[in-house]
């Protein structure tokens, strides 16, 4: 029932049929739409124009849609549901193309041919003929997994904390006059003793940035891990995102309980495993996108690469010295450093020194544990 | 965010008959919305949905909720969303200092009175100390502007999430508050922090963009009625452009009015590259962002 168009929408029967089939279609286009945003809809259209495309639209949009990166595929599968007969949904969008969606998905390329130095249009970020690799899960043996399980459920990754504004009650601090009126009202109305409240210090965010180009692949795993580990001990102050090609927000799928679900359910979502890296454009994906905007603010900002870019590292080093004013601490994590005689001789490692306050190894279990004190007391 | 308007310049008309009647509406106070964000106002007046905005700063998030207030002839209650917001300060408090001075005066007056007339004395409608939100539930029909919601911490937003979804608050000591017309709601967010998906589920969500050419050259003249048409076409101009140069801050509506308000006091009547270098603190919020403009050629970017 992929034609039916508003036009020809005649009782109200049909008009759930037609948004019902319209959700289903906008659900394979990777919107969430629910249930109850789905009623919200058939409501707003009990108050529009049912057969005004534009209306239906935005009834549509305003109701389904949740973030920046649900308008454009709501736009697509309006198109494709409604045959031909999208409005343009209004003028200012062929002008502006969402901001914040736009640098997210950064072509992908094939990982080889990044060189060239054609700005790639946006139809070409857009179009299929990226090479993406999903990461198997199942290529692991068992032996290997149950040793990370093993490794990783002794790691217990501590939180930095910083001051907060919130007091809560306290034995010291400022008076707190609401509890101090309570008890004197059960003592009569005297008051016989001063209740007190003081800021607690509260869960500083953790971002953690982990490399999952070609040359990372036998650590990505292990910093995956890590990074789960991080999200188990504080699920509400860590961020995590993978780089390499482009930028993906891991977080929720590394909030599942069990890590191996939670790495499966990552490896699905990252587009780009085991391809090339872009550290310097994808950095700025992630400080455009979310870093600027307060979740870099304030943070212990975690890198893990080995610094290897493919572009040049001027744009890394301008957006390294970008994400130092913006965060609180930047960790580099690099894998190779635990190797004897290790020189910062990659040029990206070289551009991102003089913006990293941490630089530490991350190649080992006593590392990572090394990482977590380091993170603490950043 | 657009400076306030002071006098209401049209009826108050709460009834509206279509997205059209409200664009018009708000036209006529001197916000000037499109398609998409008039259907949005329309769908939250009529549906009492709260209207989740989301957008660049500057792009007239704020302002669109006192146009609301205007036309509507609702009073407008703000909610400025920080990070430890409590619920003190955002729904009541008790005036502390007055119920003590309270008890202090019952007991000088009559010391033998029981303990329960004097505490139930004590907790009175007199005592309470209103924030916006019980503010905008009691002096109903009202708008509530929930500013930044992004700023506040997700413990607020649980909260927040609770009010919204049936607008009554209960106060232990005296009862339920029910609005008697639910809110029109505006909640803004810059995007710092994504917000829980359960809270923007229960309102209707628009991504406000910057306006395109002719509407920004309208909204230049309505808002700033001394400036000159030419200057206004040429400020217009030039902040589009330097949207599109990928800056860190990206200038607003609200930048390219303080600009052409510089221009303006600084008697230009048209924008050329030596008066433009000069404003440029106007419009760029960040010395990278200025250099980067002022490296490129200034002509190319300013001339006429």
């Amino acid at each position: 029932m992929a034609e039916v168009s508003p036009a020809g929408v005649s009782g109200a029967r049909d008009v759930v049929a037609t948004v019902l089939g319209f959700a289903r279609t906008l659900r394979h286009a990777g919107v969430t739409a629910s249930p109850d945003r789905v009623e919200a809809m058939i409501e707003a259209l009990g108050s529009l124009d049912v057969l005004d495309p534009t209306d239906v639209y935005w009834a549509g949009r305003l109701t389904l849609c949740g973030s920046p990166d649900d308008l454009e595929r709501y736009d697509a599968a309006f198109a494709a549901y409604f045959a031909g007969e999208a409005p343009r949904p209004g003028r200012s969008r062929t002008t502006e193309p969402p901001r914040l969606s736009e640098s997210a998905p950064l072509d992908a390329g094939s990982g080889e041919g990044d060189d060239d130095g054609a700005a790639p249009d946006l139809a070409a970020r857009a179009s299929a003929d990226e090479v993406l690799r999903h990461r198997d899960v199942a290529g692991l043996t068992v032996a290997e997994r149950e040793h990370l399980r093993r490794l990783f459920r002794l790691l217990v990754p501590a939180t930095p904390m910083r001051p907060a504004r919130r007091r809560r009650p306290s034995p010291r601090g400022v008076v707190h006059p609401a509890r101090t009126v309570r008890r004197a009202l059960r003592d009569g109305g005297e008051v016989t003793r001063l209740m007190h409240r003081r800021r607690q210090p509260r869960p500083r965010r953790v971002v953690l940035l982990v490399d999952v180009s070609g040359s990372m692949s036998p650590y990505a795993d292990a910093l995956l891990r890590f990074a789960h580990a991080a999200v188990r001990a504080r699920p509400a102050a860590t961020e995590v995102f993978t780089i390499g090609t482009r930028l993906t927000r891991v977080t929720r799928e590394m909030r599942l309980r069990d890590p191996d679900k939670a790495l499966a359910a990552s490896g699905s979502a990252i587009p780009d495993w085991s391809g090339g890296t872009r550290l310097g454009e994808v950095l700025k994906a992630f400080l455009d996108r979310w870093g600027q905007r307060g979740t870099a603010r304030g943070a212990v900002v975690v890198v893990c690469s080995d610094g290897w870019e493919r572009g040049g590292t001027e744009l890394l080093a301008e957006q390294m010295a970008r994400l130092r004013r913006l965060a609180h601490a930047v960790v580099w994590v690099n894998p190779h450093k635990g190797r004897a005689g290790y020189e910062p001789l990659t040029g990206g490692m070289r551009a991102a020194l003089p913006s990293i306050d941490h630089f530490v190894s991350g190649h080992s279990m006593a590392a990572f544990e090394e990482l977590t004190g380091v993170i603490q007391r950043a | 965010m657009l400076g306030d308007v002071s006098e209401p310049a049209v009826q108050p008309n709460p009834d509206f008959s279509g997205p059209d009647a409200l664009a018009a509406a708000l036209e006529s106070t001197g916000y000037l919305p499109d398609e998409g964000l008039a259907t949005a106002a329309y769908l939250a007046l009529v549906m009492h949905r709260p209207l989740f905005l989301e957008g660049e700063a500057g792009v007239g998030k704020t302002a669109l909720a006192h146009a609301l207030a205007e036309v509507t002839g609702r009073p407008i209650y703000r909610l400025q969303c920080y990070e430890g917001l409590e619920a003190s300060q955002a729904l009541y408090d008790w005036d502390f200092g007055r119920q003590l001075l309270h008890l202090r005066a019952a007991e000088a007056a009559h010391a033998n009175q029981d303990t329960e007339t004097l505490e139930a004395s004590l907790y009175d409608r007199r005592f309470l100390l209103a924030r916006p939100l019980l503010q905008a539930l009691e002096d109903s029909p009202s708008v509530l502007l929930v500013d930044e919601v992004d700023r506040a911490d997700d413990e607020f937003e649980a909260f927040l999430l609770e009010v919204l979804s049936d607008f009554t608050i209960s106060i232990p000591e005296l009862g339920t508050v029910r609005a008697t017309t639910p809110p029109l709601v505006v909640l803004t967010s810059n995007r710092t922090r994504e917000v829980h998906d359960a809270l923007k589920r229960r309102c209707l969500y628009h991504w406000l963009q910057h306006p395109d050419f002719d509407r920004e050259v309208a909204i230049l003249r309505r808002r700033l009625p001394d400036v000159t048409e030419q200057l206004a076409r040429e400020v217009a101009r030039a902040t589009a452009k330097l949207r599109t140069l990928d800056l860190l801050k990206p200038p607003g509506i609200a930048e390219a009015m303080d600009w052409a308000t510089a221009l303006h006091t600084l008697g230009a009547r048209d924008l050329d590259p030596d008066v433009a270098a000069r404003t440029l603190g106007a419009v760029l919020k960040y010395r990278e962002d200025t250099d980067r403009v002022q490296a490129l050629a200034a002509g190319a970017l300013f001339g006429g």
